[in-house]
């Protein structure tokens, strides 16, 4: 069967009625989580991860997707009427898009973010089908050693490669290496820094930690700034249409967005926020008139718009075809794939491919349902931005205790949350990246487990590890992404990087 | 970890010290475990053990580098925070932590959003009732309809039943 008729395939699994709601349900949820400022994706899917569990996995997987998308979706509507991003991948649309905004154009700015991110959800949905095969074809020749590898370079990646400072992101990513020894060694079945603690002896879950890094962490962050002022919220004026003169400028960046965000969110490269950013610094160069950006230029939000969504859809690729998180929600959507039993990889393709193609084409469904969403009911959206701060974060930690209090209601998750709350208020208040945390815990087992099997397979002998040529690109590549960057901070060119800041999404 | 973060009168360095020396704590730990398991390696001639002394040894090493730049010249003063805000949310979660198992899910949910609205300037006498009929109504729906297994307290088996 060819790619084609398993998408046609996975279309009729999509277009069954309680799909089509719970691809509903998410893209909705996912909408009101990008428009809200301090909730993402991540935390969202995670707080979700409790209440699915005896739901369809197939379903579930299709709403957990549908709250990624949505969130790439909702995010530009806070950035361009609040100037307050509302998720870290939509940093780049607030600079062009809220001088829009004030110019009385918030309009046509939410229309060709919310046409562009269609345009690349539509595209990148279909590289993400038609590319997967042949990874997952390469896939199959991985072994262990290629699986480390490629889970060095991630490491790499998300940890050290960007932002303002590699110690500090390795900080946070051995931080959470080391809360991924608590519990039993998968290997050998001896428990690890458990001290004779029997809820310890489960290691910490990802949920645990991701809610209390990305929700209490946040709230006690925001609470910390006191009480200010409200933002000023742009009120839409004048139609969301765009003009012709819109359209001619919008398409290009559409697509070049999209270029360019698919392969970064492909490969292990850390989040969406790169791929918009060098959209962003691409639609400058190219444009006829650069001296435009910086007031409200439309290329400088239809690029990057298009370019998260792409990236969104290219981080699927590395999760589905090879089981490896690339960005923090990412690292969720795979806690959620192990909590109904499933282990994406090659082999998923193979034993549910049902699942697999089913998700896909309802990210195809899910962005229509998106477009359709955003476009006409924008004003209602823009509603959520009006709930008085209080109520909103005081509802958010409800929300986020239910959930652990829902999976495990012992006094130790509950006092292991507001711990890790505390260490993540603590990390934004000193500018250590979040993301590194969340991927060191899921990956940093996968990763020991995969060098021991190659370990093994090879008795004890280390070389193994280069020994084929792929495993020993990959640890070159990881290498040079570890090396490179601190040369240029050293050298005084850190500040590109540190822009490229990638951040909890 | 809150004490450190109290003010701007702390001089830059220290957050970076005391950062060096919860590294060096955990890391210390780590290796102490990895150490400490008898080594079953096996044909991989890594155990148990190999990770942790690799974990350990890392954010050892993170913590020398912290204090390395800890020395260095004055980093970028330690942004301004009010604590007491802080403070409010960190005692709501306390409570629900403590009053979950005795009181139940409804008063120690309730107290948890009535303390978080009132660090972020809400009065207590309106965020008291409303966290407390806003946890009532989740638990309601949650536990009742949706089946997930919320602890009762007094108030829920007096509503509900035993």
């Amino acid at each position: 069967m060819t790619t084609f008729d398993f998408l046609i395939q996975g279309l009729g699994m999509a277009m069954d009625p309680m799909i089509l709601l719970y691809a509903l349900i998410g893209v909705t949820l996912g909408t009101a989580v990008g428009v809200l400022p301090g909730i993402g994706p991540a935390l969202t899917v995670a707080l979700l991860l409790p209440v699915t569990y005896g739901l369809d996995p197939a379903g579930s997987l299709i709403m957990f997707a549908g709250i990624y998308y949505g969130g790439m979706y909702g995010g530009s509507t806070t950035s361009i009427l609040l100037n307050t991003p509302g998720e870290s991948a939509s940093i780049v649309t607030a600079l062009e898009g809220n001088k829009m905004a004030r110019a009385g154009r918030g309009g046509p700015a939410l229309a060709t973010a919310a046409i562009g991110s269609f345009v690349a959800g539509l595209i990148a949905t279909l590289a993400l089908a038609f590319l997967a095969p042949h990874i997952v074809k390469l896939a199959l020749i991985f072994g262990p050693r290629e699986y480390f590898a490629l889970m060095m370079l991630a490491f790499v990646t998300v940890s050290a490669a960007f932002g303002d400072s590699a110690m500090k992101g390795l900080t946070s990513l051995f931080v959470g290496l080391f809360l991924a020894l608590v519990g039993i060694d998968q290997l050998t079945g001896q428990a690890r820094l458990s001290f004779g603690v029997p809820e310890l002896l489960d290691g910490v879950e990802v949920t645990t930690l991701a809610v209390a890094l990305f929700a209490i962490g946040e709230a006690l962050f925001v609470a910390s700034h006191g009480t200010m002022a409200a933002d000023k919220i742009e009120a839409v004026k004048g139609s969301v249409w765009m003009t012709r003169a819109d359209w001619a400028r919008s398409w290009k960046p559409w697509l070049r967005g999209t270029a360019i965000g698919f392969p970064i969110g492909a490969m292990p490269a850390g989040g969406a926020e790169i791929g918009t950013l060098l959209s962003y610094a691409a639609e400058k160069r190219l444009a006829k008139n650069p001296e435009e950006f910086g007031h409200g230029a439309i290329e400088g939000v239809a690029g990057p718009e298009a370019a998260n969504n792409a990236s969104a859809a290219g981080t699927l690729v590395p999760l589905l075809t090879l089981g490896l998180p690339t960005s923090a929600t990412a690292a969720i959507l795979l806690a959620g794939f192990q909590q109904f039993g499933l282990q994406p990889g090659p082999l998923l393709f193979v034993t549910s491919p049902q699942l697999v193609w089913g998700l896909i084409a309802s990210l195809l469904i899910a962005n229509v349902m998106l477009l359709v969403l955003n476009l006409p009911l924008i004003r209602l959206w823009v509603k959520l931005l009006t709930i008085p701060k209080p109520w909103l974060y005081a509802g958010i930690l409800l929300f986020a205790t239910l959930g652990t209090i829902g999976m495990n209601p012992s006094p130790v998750e509950l006092a292991m949350l507001l711990t890790f709350g505390i260490m993540g208020f603590a990390m934004r208040v000193h500018g250590y990246p979040i993301a590194p945390v969340v991927v060191g815990l899921i990956l940093g087992p996968m990763a020991e487990q995969q060098l021991r099997r190659a370990l093994s397979i090879a008795q004890g002998d280390w070389t193994t590890l280069v020994s084929t040529p792929i495993a020993a690109g990959i640890l070159l590549a990881a290498a040079l992404a570890l090396v490179v960057p601190m040369i240029l901070r050293l050298r005084g060119r850190g500040e590109v990087l540190s822009r490229l800041a990638a951040d909890e999404d | 970890m809150i004490h450190d973060l109290r003010g701007p009168q702390g001089r830059p360095q220290r957050a970076a010290f005391i950062v060096a020396g919860l590294l060096a704590a955990l890391g210390g730990l780590a290796l102490w475990q990895g150490f400490a398991l008898p080594d079953k390696g096996g044909y991989a001639g890594m155990g148990s053990g190999g990770l942790p002394k690799f974990v350990g040894a890392g954010l050892l090493a993170l913590a020398a580098g912290h204090v390395w730049t800890g020395l260095r010249a004055q980093g970028p003063l330690p942004p301004r925070i009010q604590p007491a805000p802080v403070l409010w949310i960190v005692a709501g979660l306390l409570a629900q932590l403590l009053l979950l198992k005795p009181l139940g899910f409804t008063i120690a949910s309730g107290l948890l959003f009535a303390l978080t609205a009132a660090g972020l300037g809400r009065s207590l006498r309106i965020t008291l009732p409303v966290g407390l009929a806003l946890a009532f109504a989740i638990y309601a729906v949650f536990d009742q309809l949706l089946q997930l297994h919320l602890p009762a307290g007094w108030i829920e088996t007096l509503v509900f039943g035993g």
